[in-house]
């Protein structure tokens, strides 16, 4: 955990104290919604991951509101999300749970709560990188980036693990080995830095994460 | 006959030697016959994809997909855009949006855009939508029948929809439990549409690479239903869909001992064989499972 990231933390507790709906509200991606939820269960019988997380959205929500700040931003519930999107096409009350799923991850990561390790952390931040560096994802040093996330032993162990479907996908002209020197890539990239590097620039001044 | 001109947006699984590489080869003679033209959005970046929440955040998500509606805008105005990945049509129409909802959220995201020396007008309301929608409603179920030439006599599919195809957008008119306009194109190429209970499970998404044990029990589902209602193949409208499903089949008769053999196609595929297209044409050369009974027809 950064310093910078402590400090983020420790000013957000002193601003919102206790009251983390006002402060989900103001800083999370459509948090504004989750004083609408009605607690009636139904995202939490939608979810294809359902047995694996700790909490369900509907908890999450109510555990909001409850002002359990530690304990939502330190549940790795959010980063089960597959984007799915059952959960909300089928939430009564039309809340957009899968972003403010999202939304919540989001903040806890960048507060420096978030589960240490998350494997779904971890592709994120992975895919994030990739898109942004070429502009475009670059398919094959994002797969051998998470393979190798774990350090190089194990790194080789899971490309080995997949060598025959990698092969398979190469035969069938849907990867190219050649991607590791020269991938697809956007003529703007520079550009495309500068305009995100601008956009979280203002997204962190309005959550007050600068 | 003119044309029907669209702005379009591959996306990064659709480029030569990607993932999707055979998706994007079996649109040409779909577009041939229909008289489509899909015009390719200069310089367009990675629409951000669902996955990229963590890291991103909402801003600099929707901008990226600003990005790519100032360029659609200025070089191809007034044309729809089409993709033909969900996720993509997803994050597009997603960007739309918001920007239209929050004047605050547009006037931020054109700050941002000033690095790249574009701008997003105020009223830009320009339809994001999936290729699916262009043939459905565009076209329509009739003027997709009209050049087909080889039906796909005594093929049974199981038509899989998935997530995002259907959800949260999912095509007008359509439900989100048990949509039926795959199905529909399925019939309409002369091929038998089986039952199938596992039509809009979740198949891991992204969460397949970072979670492959969660993620192979729902794609075991997804196979193994298509097997109990007697599926030649599955039929999907997703790349990503069709990468989990037919890529981890092999991983999950290594580890659970089954034997699943099924081959995962596009509904472009199809169309492409009943339209006359050759295998190559019809990117059946690019399965990892080969669709058999499809090559057999395209190779007559």
């Amino acid at each position: 955990m950064t310093t910078a990231m402590t400090t983020a933390n420790e000013t957000a507790v002193a601003k919102y104290k206790n009251n983390f709906l006002k402060e989900v509200e103001a800083t999370v991606e459509e948090g504004h919604w989750v004083k609408m939820c009605m607690q009636c269960g139904v995202c939490a019988g939608s979810c294809p991951f359902g047995p694996h997380w700790e909490h369900s959205p509907q908890k999450i929500f109510m555990m909001i509101r409850a002002g359990k700040r530690e304990e939502v931003l330190k549940s790795d519930s959010m980063w089960m999300c597959t984007s799915c999107y059952s959960c909300m096409v089928r939430c009564p009350r039309q809340l957009p749970i899968t972003h403010i799923m999202h939304g919540l991850a989001n903040y806890a990561y960048r507060l420096g709560l978030s589960p240490r390790g998350q494997p779904n952390q971890a592709i994120a931040k992975l895919f994030w990188d990739s898109a942004l560096k070429y502009g475009r994802v670059n398919e094959l040093k994002f797969s051998l980036a998470m393979y190798f996330r774990d350090g190089f032993v194990q790194g080789v162990k899971n490309a080995l693990a997949m060598q025959g479907v990698g092969l398979g996908l190469v035969k069938a002209g849907r990867l190219n080995p050649l991607e590791i020197i020269s991938g697809h890539t956007c003529k703007d990239t520079s550009g495309i830095h500068k305009m995100i590097a601008k956009a979280r620039e203002i997204e962190d001044r309005r959550r007050g994460l600068a | 006959m003119t044309k029907k001109q669209y702005a379009f947006y591959p996306g990064c699984s659709s480029q030569k030697g990607a993932s999707a590489a055979n998706y994007i080869t079996s649109f040409g003679v779909i577009c041939d016959k229909l008289d489509i033209q899909l015009n390719e959005i200069p310089d367009w970046n990675c629409c951000a994809a669902s996955i990229g929440y963590a890291e991103g955040g909402e801003l600099p998500r929707i901008v990226m997909g600003a990005r790519n509606l100032a360029l659609s805008d200025q070089h191809l105005p007034g044309q729809d855009i089409v993709s033909g990945c969900p996720a993509c049509w997803l994050a597009n129409r997603e960007a739309t949006e918001r920007l239209q909802h929050s004047s605050s959220l547009m006037a931020e995201a054109n700050e941002a855009l000033k690095e790249v020396s574009l701008n997003l007008r105020t009223d830009f309301n320009t339809k994001s939508r999936h290729f699916t929608e262009v043939l459905i409603e565009d076209i329509g179920y009739a003027g997709m029948k009209a050049p087909v030439i080889k039906p796909l006599d005594g093929v049974k599919i199981a038509g899989y929809v998935g997530c995002q195809a259907n959800r949260p957008y999912g095509i007008a008119g359509e439900s989100f439990e048990n949509p039926q306009y795959l199905d529909k194109m399925i019939e309409t190429v002369g091929a038998e549409a089986v039952p199938y209970d596992q039509k809009v499970t979740c198949c891991g998404g992204a969460l397949a690479f970072s979670e492959p044990e969660k993620a192979q029990a729902l794609i075991r589902n997804i196979v193994e239903s298509a097997y109990d209602h007697g599926a030649d193949l599955i039929v999907t409208p997703c790349p990503l869909c069709q990468a989990n499903v037919e890529i981890y089949q092999s991983e999950i008769n290594k580890k659970q001992g089954t034997k699943f053999n099924m081959p995962v196609v596009y509904y472009t595929q199809l169309l492409n064989v009943a339209y006359g297209g050759s295998i190559k044409e019809s990117g059946l050369d690019g399965q990892l499972i080969r669709a058999e009974k499809l090559e057999k027809i395209a190779g007559k």
